[in-house]
């Protein structure tokens, strides 16, 4: 008896196995002789290099000092390391032997030419949902750059991750395939800006959570996430910015890189709004309409409190809140408060009061002591705000005594834990995912 | 009082914790390598080493620093016997006004402490931080190539000797 169980549950397995492998199996698709260049329209090129601007594909797809598009980039994750694939037009190492049926299947299914499942730190979850000439536009940009022949580094992960049949494993749980559905009851520049946010931009692959496999939660979209060991802020409601984003200062941050009641950007973000700052208006417009739609109108007390931190800090007369005697105040008057002004709205530089800050009134301190650490810079041959980082000058323990004192000073939030402890596993390179 | 090391002296210091290591290096302690430029760590003239990292000494209040290792450009040398990075920008006449050349040595120092062989890539980007208007660049490239060299050869004689 127990062995005739025994044998139904191990042909229930090998079969379900098989059947798995069988719906996980994708064929390989035919090498394709590289098109020629003058082969593509030169409008779709632009419009697909707009796109490719707007979808960052240049962020992750470009090492530091290396040739653009050409791969190799560290991409670090709670599983391991992914190195981003050259996606240049060599036919060898990059994708120049690729048909646009191949190229359309890697956006929309996740699988490349050759039939392997991509792991989805290629947001093929967003992509899928892009219209055809899209797709069509991008094929034509990445197939009119320059090849370059340099291979991407493999990837490091742990087993079974390191398996790419985990993969479809993974897309069979969490992925959704599909073209974009029109949502009723919006405006045009709404929808445009729905789309080109979430097929496009992927906001949602950083600033919305991710579960224990990293997928994004369902029913939790822009409530906050996390990218290569910044906090991505939340965008919804619980936005921790003091003043509630518009769509005017959302356009303007998004377009320039610093908004004047919100501050510069930092972190991943820097090179998302750099690029915004190329693209047409029209493109960045609509984005900044949508994003503020997810948040919605803040409540009349949230807005009062707005408005009174902007009267109190626009009369420089006002003494800022009370907090002297603590550990860190000494090290804000000294390393600080020559261009962060404790009373007024901006300081020496322009640089806002800390008040403003969302990294300083966010829940998470992870932003705040990265900046203090290495502060924000444009990249080179860039020209923007530039705060020097301090992690030669303050040990992990004076910068807990800083971070605390401006959270107590500037933030009406509750005190962080644990700050020295993340001080120093950020420092050792811990916390990177 | 707080106790300030800086190029192996103690000193005692009564002013406030929060008054900037370079006032007090330059009114104080009458250490006036660095250089005042912007009083807002974005020009790099004022930089020190503090335990073997470059620092910008006008952002940087005294009351971080008890207790560690403050090294000024007169750390490096004399007049007289100037240290090789030192004479290694002499050499290479890498100073037009020499305002930034203070920052620019200790910043190289530091890089040299770690990687006493640099490549040029290297030193353009450890280097960046420090702003020059004069446009000596490529002598101060030089000059830290230069002082590379010098060093590598005498701890390869001498291995007692090296970077200071």
């Amino acid at each position: 008896m127990w062995r005739r169980i025994l044998f139904v549950v191990l042909i229930m397995t090998v079969l379900g196995a098989a059947g798995f492998v069988a719906w996980a199996w994708e064929p390989a698709l035919a090498l394709n002789p590289p098109p020629d260049r003058s082969s593509f329209d030169r409008e779709l090129v632009q419009r697909g290099a707009e796109l490719a601007a707007i979808g960052n594909c240049g962020v992750c797809h470009t090492t530091a000092g290396g040739k653009p598009f050409a791969g190799g980039r560290p991409l670090p994750t709670p599983f391991g390391t992914i190195h981003a694939t050259n996606i240049t037009p060599d036919p060898k190492a990059g994708i120049g032997q690729w048909s646009e049926a191949a190229f359309e299947r890697a956006m929309r299914e996740g699988v490349d030419r050759a039939g392997r499942h991509l792991y989805p730190a290629f947001p093929y979850d967003h992509f899928t949902r892009l219209t055809d000439e899209d797709v069509k536009a991008l094929y034509a940009f990445m197939m009119t750059r320059d090849p370059v022949r340099v291979t991407a580094p493999a990837n490091d992960l742990a087993f079974p991750l390191n398996i790419r049949l985990s993969v479809a494993a993974w897309k069979l749980l969490f992925f959704h395939k599909g073209r974009r559905q029109l949502e009723a009851g919006h405006d045009a520049t709404w929808t445009r800006g729905a789309y080109l946010a979430d097929a496009v931009a992927h906001c949602g692959a950083c600033h919305t959570p991710r579960n224990a496999l990293g997928a994004q939660k369902r029913g939790q979209d822009f409530a906050g996430g996390s990218s290569e060991g910044w906090h991505a802020p939340a965008l919804n409601a619980q936005s921790p910015a003091p003043v509630p984003w518009t769509a005017d200062s959302l356009f303007t941050y998004l377009r320039s890189g610093s908004a004047p009641l919100h501050g510069t950007a930092a972190g991943p973000m820097a090179p998302v709004v750099h690029n915004l700052g190329g693209v047409p208006e029209d493109d960045v417009r609509p984005i900044a309409v949508f994003i503020a739609s997810v948040a919605g109108p803040p409540s009349p007390e949230r807005q009062r409190m707005a408005d009174e931190l902007i009267q109190r800090l626009s009369n420089p007369e006002t003494v800022g809140l009370a907090a002297d005697g603590q550990p860190g105040a000494a090290i804000f008057a000294g390393a600080c408060a020559t261009c962060h002004s404790e009373t007024r709205l901006r300081g020496a530089a322009g640089a806002i009061n800390l008040a403003l800050s969302t990294a300083v009134n966010a829940p998470d301190p992870l932003n705040a002591i990265r900046i203090v650490l290495d502060g924000i810079g444009p990249a080179q041959d860039r020209r923007g705000p530039l705060m020097p980082g301090f992690s030669g000058a303050l040990t992990d323990g004076q910068i807990a005594q800083l971070t605390g004192y401006v959270r107590a000073q500037f933030s009406t939030q509750p005190a962080w834990r644990d700050l020295e402890t993340t001080i120093r596993r950020i420092r050792e390179g811990k916390d990177q995912s | 009082m707080i106790t300030l090391t800086v190029n192996g002296r103690t000193h005692q210091s009564d002013a406030d914790p929060s008054t900037p290591l370079l006032y007090v290096l330059r009114d104080d302690l009458a250490l006036n390598g660095a250089k005042f430029g912007c009083g807002l760590g974005q020009c790099g003239a004022c930089t020190v080493m503090v335990n073997g990292e470059a620092i910008y000494s006008c952002v940087v209040p005294i009351a971080v620093l008890e207790g560690r290792a403050i090294t000024t450009v007169e750390g490096l040398g004399t007049a007289d016997n100037p240290g090789a990075l030192q004479r290694a920008f002499i050499d290479e006449q890498a100073a037009q006004c020499g305002y930034c050349i203070p920052g620019m040595m200790m910043r190289a120092h530091a890089l040299l402490q770690k990687n006493p062989t640099p490549s040029d890539e290297q030193i353009r980007a450890a280097l960046q931080p420090n702003l020059c208007r004069c446009g000596t660049h490529m002598r101060i490239l030089r000059a830290v190539r230069r002082a590379a060299q010098t060093l590598t050869s005498a701890t390869a004689t001498n291995p007692k000797e090296g970077v200071r």
